[in-house]
């Protein structure tokens, strides 16, 4: 009963940080149609720009609100200096593209953070908790975890739904040609889409990294789990990646906990291939074929 | 020729895409309160002549004039500002997007939203808020449509999604409208009431077509422009026009 509650609490935790990280993904895939597998670096850098700012003796929510700003900033510089020239162009060049930066961004941060393991703090406590007789695996870490991506996906609905901005957003994601013609600068709202794609990966970047352990690539299995996440709820579905990551959190939680944690990335690639066999087009996204 | 109210024209636009010449040498002017209908058969150059009246092709020589002003083209996202609005042959719809937010889309343009302001949440007061859905409503309004605003638009006939498209495209209040191919699709009802809108528009704006429903040609535009392999053939009015020979040699097997 305890492995199975702690089993399940670990899996919603770590859920909602691939559901974040998926929705980055999504994000991105929506406005611009293009898979950034670069997200995983860019969080991963901007983590490490957090490290040598808490490593400094600053404050770990200076760190945190640094990293923050500098994924906003790498978002927009990216979309706006390295994919802008690919947009529209066969989707193959931004494959390649972000593949690309993937590979670049790993050997800059090892020449510049180093390439070994480092510990990254985290804000709360990462002991569980004690219910009667029982050790919760519900860290104060955990819950901050919950909450910190709770928040950002209740702004991100905000500001999409709510907004001129996001009304803007929206109808750039959905036809850029006709959403120019009313006026909207749409290249100004890529650059911002993929600014606040970079924004919410990092967030996943730190609160993966929290209590544990950083270096280089400690971040390219969460962006497969992130796209296995936007695959099974649908690439074009923002609350379809929400629900992905969720259930993946858990399989994977269950797979580790009952199974055997060596057999975690195999499963997550099954499940990508039954989702993919079965239901290419996600669990909540209509059925409909792309545009071209 | 030179000043605002000489209203919108194009001078000697020639576009080639690699050996095609998709328009050779056209001008045309489109006069305030007026229709003037593009009209030749498929494949004249019609759709390159709207594409590059709104800025999606870039003419490799000649003018656009507008506003007293000569351009070299224009750019797609500075029409609204510029008081040009275009509808699509495709409606180009955002069918994730209810009725009023389409519309609401192209108000906010007029409204003069900055992106920085927008960004930085310096939003406008709830009381402009209001006036811009005012204003999309109203424009749904004015084509009968304000009933559902809260609709997405894949749940409407196709008649009603083409009064949508128009009603964003007039939410703007352009002084230019570029209607591509407004009447297909519609009934013989659907496009007289649609003529007689359009007659209606224009002591507010000027409207420049591209139409194959004769009729509706014939009936709401008071001058024409014949193209025929990226040429003008012909100009005038809808009675020259027809009798132009040459017209009806670049119609042939065609009615006019």
């Amino acid at each position: 009963m305890q492995q199975l509650v702690n089993t399940l609490l670990g899996g919603l935790t770590l859920g909602m940080v691939y559901a974040a990280f998926a929705l980055a993904l999504v994000m991105i895939w929506r406005s611009t149609r293009i898979v950034n597998f670069a997200q995983a670096p860019m969080a991963m850098v901007t983590t490490f720009i957090a490290l040598r700012i808490i490593e400094a003796g600053h404050s770990y929510w200076l760190g945190f609100a640094a990293a923050l700003l500098a994924g906003l900033l790498l978002g927009a510089l990216v979309e706006r200096v390295l994919v802008r020239p690919v947009e529209g162009k066969a989707e193959i060049n931004a494959v390649i593209l972000t593949l690309g930066l993937f590979i670049v961004l790993h050997a800059l941060a090892s020449v510049v953070f180093g390439n070994r393991y480092r510990s990254f703090p985290a804000a709360f406590g990462i002991r569980g908790m004690e219910v009667g007789d029982m050790t919760i695996a519900l860290t104060g870490f955990g819950i901050f975890t919950i909450l910190a991506v709770l928040a950002v996906m209740g702004l991100l609905v905000l500001l999409f739904r709510f907004t001129d901005l996001g009304l803007r957003m929206r109808a750039s994601a959905y036809n850029q040609e006709v959403a120019r013609l009313l006026g909207v600068r749409v290249g100004h709202m890529l650059t911002l889409g993929w600014a606040l794609a970079s924004l919410v990966g990092s967030l996943a970047g730190l609160l993966i990294a929290g209590g544990s352990l950083v270096h280089p690539g400690y971040m390219d299995a969460v962006v497969v789990y992130g796209f296995v996440a936007a695959v099974l709820g649908g690439l074009d579905s923002p609350a379809g990646a929400v629900v992905g990551g969720l259930l993946l959190g858990v399989s994977l939680s269950l797979v580790s906990g009952y199974v055997g944690s060596e057999l975690v990335a195999l499963a997550a690639l099954a499940i990508l291939m039954v989702v993919l066999l079965l239901r290419p087009q996600g669990l909540f996204a209509q059925a409909r074929e792309r545009r071209v | 020729m030179q000043g605002s109210g000489s209203g919108f024209a194009i001078r000697g636009v020639t576009v080639r895409f690699g050996g095609l010449t998709a328009l050779s040498e056209v001008s045309l002017t489109a006069p305030p309160q007026q229709v003037l209908g593009v009209i030749g058969p498929n494949g004249a150059g019609k759709t390159t002549l709207f594409n590059v009246a709104c800025g999606f092709v870039r003419p490799d020589e000649g003018t656009l004039h507008w506003r007293g002003e000569d351009r070299p083209g224009l750019r797609p996202h500075d029409l609204a500002g510029l008081g040009i609005a275009r509808t699509l042959q495709g409606l180009g719809l955002f069918d994730k997007m209810t009725v009023l937010d389409n519309v609401l889309v192209g108000a906010d343009q007029v409204a003069g939203a900055g992106f920085w302001s927008g960004l930085l949440g310096l939003r406008r007061s709830t009381r402009d808020e209001a006036r811009l859905r005012e204003r999309a409503l109203s424009a749904l309004d004015e084509l009968g449509v304000a009933s559902y605003a809260g609709r997405y638009p894949g749940s409407l006939p196709y008649a009603l999604r083409k009064k949508v498209a128009l009603a964003r495209a007039l939410v703007a209040e352009p002084e230019l409208l570029l209607l591509d191919e407004p009447a297909s699709g519609l009934s013989d009802e659907e496009m007289a009431e649609l003529g007689e809108r359009l007659r209606g528009l224009t002591d507010r704006m000027a409207i420049m077509l591209v139409e194959h429903h004769m009729d509706l040609v014939m009936s709401v535009c008071d001058s024409l422009v014949v193209l025929d392999f990226g040429k003008v053939i012909a100009t005038g009015t809808p009675d020259d026009v027809k009798d132009d020979p040459a017209v009806r040699a670049a119609y042939l097997g065609e009615a006019v």
